[in-house]
């Protein structure tokens, strides 16, 4: 990392970048700095060849409490408008690298709608999670009734987040917001080594699958279809490709260089 | 620091004693919260290894405080607000939790015995499902635990008739861990409380986060825990010192880490 952050912790772990939110005094509460320290964090490991994978964590007690109250607390709608805030979040779905988000403890409001920006979840047994804003007289900014609701559904979401209650670990599990529970002890270890094989597959190939399964969410499945087809014949004009196909018939193992 | 518990810390061992000795420890508002608070302090205190409840006087617990039911009361709301948060709290205690059960433990007052992991049991000590006799069912988790401690059949015969179990009986179906008597209650209680609160807390902790599961797990899922299970407790110090007292033919000196 070309830059020291206040907010959080970055780390490179063989082929993992790891970011790591650090106020844990607060229980890690999101604020504009931290946002845009993530943010900057992503896209140096995202330009950083020697980085295959990201994976998103919290210090301390929690992933992240929530956002910053302080900081909203004086806000008026004019200077919200002004400030833009929201365009570091848009430019965290452009990273083009898989990320991988640890929570334990919980991952509230703000800090739900940052989990949902991974590409997968893994959890403690006992995280919660949970969209909160309701009770405050709000509601989630930064995605939280978009994102939400296209993984799980209007039905659900709607429940959480006009109830504002908490969402257990098996709950998150059952519909579908997480990819797996761990023991809380074991999380960080078990999420490593999942982005440790994560980051030894063919990088160009990674790239284009992550690509495409984002626009299924957005696009319609004809659109859908025809730019999966482009990514899919793209990749053919690859070394991997080649190397891939080769070393499957030559019943060895393929030496991938993501090019 | 309590109204209605005490609560000491001694040898490793946290005692929460309920204390309303002259309504036979009956539980209130106030009670059920100050269990519950005493249980999370002593979950959080590091120099606790074990946990003991027991009651003050000549019961155990007699359950909820029947002077404060009335008709507008909503039952419902009473064990989500009072009840639940407390065993709850029981529940995700990875430290043993043992009932000594010194007298009567009545309707809640089972209950909470219940969800403990061991109960000890003077001989003056009685259990009794008294929900029904008022036309209740039972409730804080008695339906839970009761079976998966004594079996589906007993624990249908206890709740629906309500008869008052002695010590002795409730020892043979494997409800009480082991009968102290009256005379050494004190010391048998602290002797078996101070041995588990010596022992490797960690994988305590683990075997009963696992017991748990093992109640609503595949066998696929239940070998993955185990997996998780042994490699935390593989990285505690107790382990170390567990296998290096056995190499050296010693006995091992645990720290509960």
């Amino acid at each position: 990392m070309n830059r020291s952050f206040e907010n959080i912790e970055t780390a490179v772990k063989g082929k993992i970048g790891l970011i790591e939110l650090n106020r844990p005094k607060v229980l890690n509460a999101l604020n504009r700095q931290m946002v845009t320290e993530i943010l900057e964090a992503m896209e140096q490991y995202d330009r950083d060849p020697d980085i295959k994978i990201i994976v998103l964590a919290g210090k301390g007690r929690a992933f992240a409490a929530g956002a910053d109250i302080d900081e909203m607390m004086d806000a008026d709608a004019i200077s919200l408008e002004t400030l833009n805030q929201f365009t570091d979040w848009d430019r965290l779905a452009w990273i083009k690298k898989p990320i991988i988000g640890a929570v334990h403890g919980f991952a509230l409001g703000g800090a739900f709608e940052l989990a949902l920006c991974c590409d997968m979840l893994f959890a403690s047994e006992k995280a919660e999670f949970g969209f909160p804003e309701v009770n405050l007289g709000i509601m989630p900014g930064a995605g939280g009734t978009q994102r939400l609701t296209k993984l799980v559904g209007k039905t659900k979401a709607m429940e959480w987040v006009l109830s504002g209650k908490r969402i257990s670990a098996t709950e998150a599990l059952h519909f579908g917001i997480i990819n797996s529970t761990f023991a809380e002890e074991v999380l960080m270890e078990e999420t490593m080594k999942f982005a440790g094989n994560i980051a030894n597959q063919p990088p160009l190939a990674v790239r284009m699958i992550k690509e495409s399964i984002h626009k299924a969410v957005d696009y319609s499945l004809y659109e859908g279809m025809q730019y999966e087809r482009k990514n899919f014949y793209l990749l053919f004009a690859s070394e991997d490709q080649k190397e891939g196909m080769r070393a499957f018939k030559e019943k060895r193992k393929p030496d991938f260089k993501g090019k | 620091m309590f109204e209605t518990v005490l609560y000491e810390v001694r040898n490793r061992v946290a005692y929460i004693t309920l204390n309303r000795p002259d309504k036979l420890n009956a539980f209130t508002k106030e009670l059920n919260k100050e269990v519950q608070s005493a249980i999370k302090a002593a979950s959080r205190d590091k120099s606790v290894g074990a946990l003991v409840i027991t009651g003050a006087g000549r019961a155990f617990c007699s359950g909820e405080d029947l002077s404060g039911v009335s008709e507008e009361m909503d039952h419902g709301e009473v064990l989500r607000k009072r009840y639940n948060p407390m065993l709850i709290e029981l529940d995700r205690c990875e430290k043993p939790v043992i009932a000594a059960v010194n007298g009567v433990a009545a309707g809640a007052g089972m209950s909470l015995a219940l969800a403990c992991d061991f109960r000890l049991a003077s001989d003056k000590a009685s259990f009794i499902e008294a929900f029904i006799h008022v036309g209740l069912v039972p409730d804080a988790g008695n339906l839970y635990h009761l079976p998966r401690i004594i079996g589906h059949a007993k624990a249908l015969e206890l709740a629906v008739f309500g008869e008052k179990l002695p010590a002795e009986k409730a020892k043979e179906l494997g409800l009480v861990t082991e009968m102290i008597p009256a005379d050494t209650w004190e010391e048998g209680i602290a002797a078996f409380a101070e041995r588990l609160a010596n022992m490797p807390t960690v994988a305590i902790g683990l075997i009963k986060r696992n017991l748990k599961a093992s109640w609503h797990s595949n066998l696929e899922d239940f070998l993955e825990r185990d997996a998780q299970a042994q490699r935390i407790a593989g990285m505690t110090v107790d382990h170390r010192e567990g296998v290096s007292a056995f190499l050296e033919k010693r006995n091992a000196v645990f720290k509960g880490e």
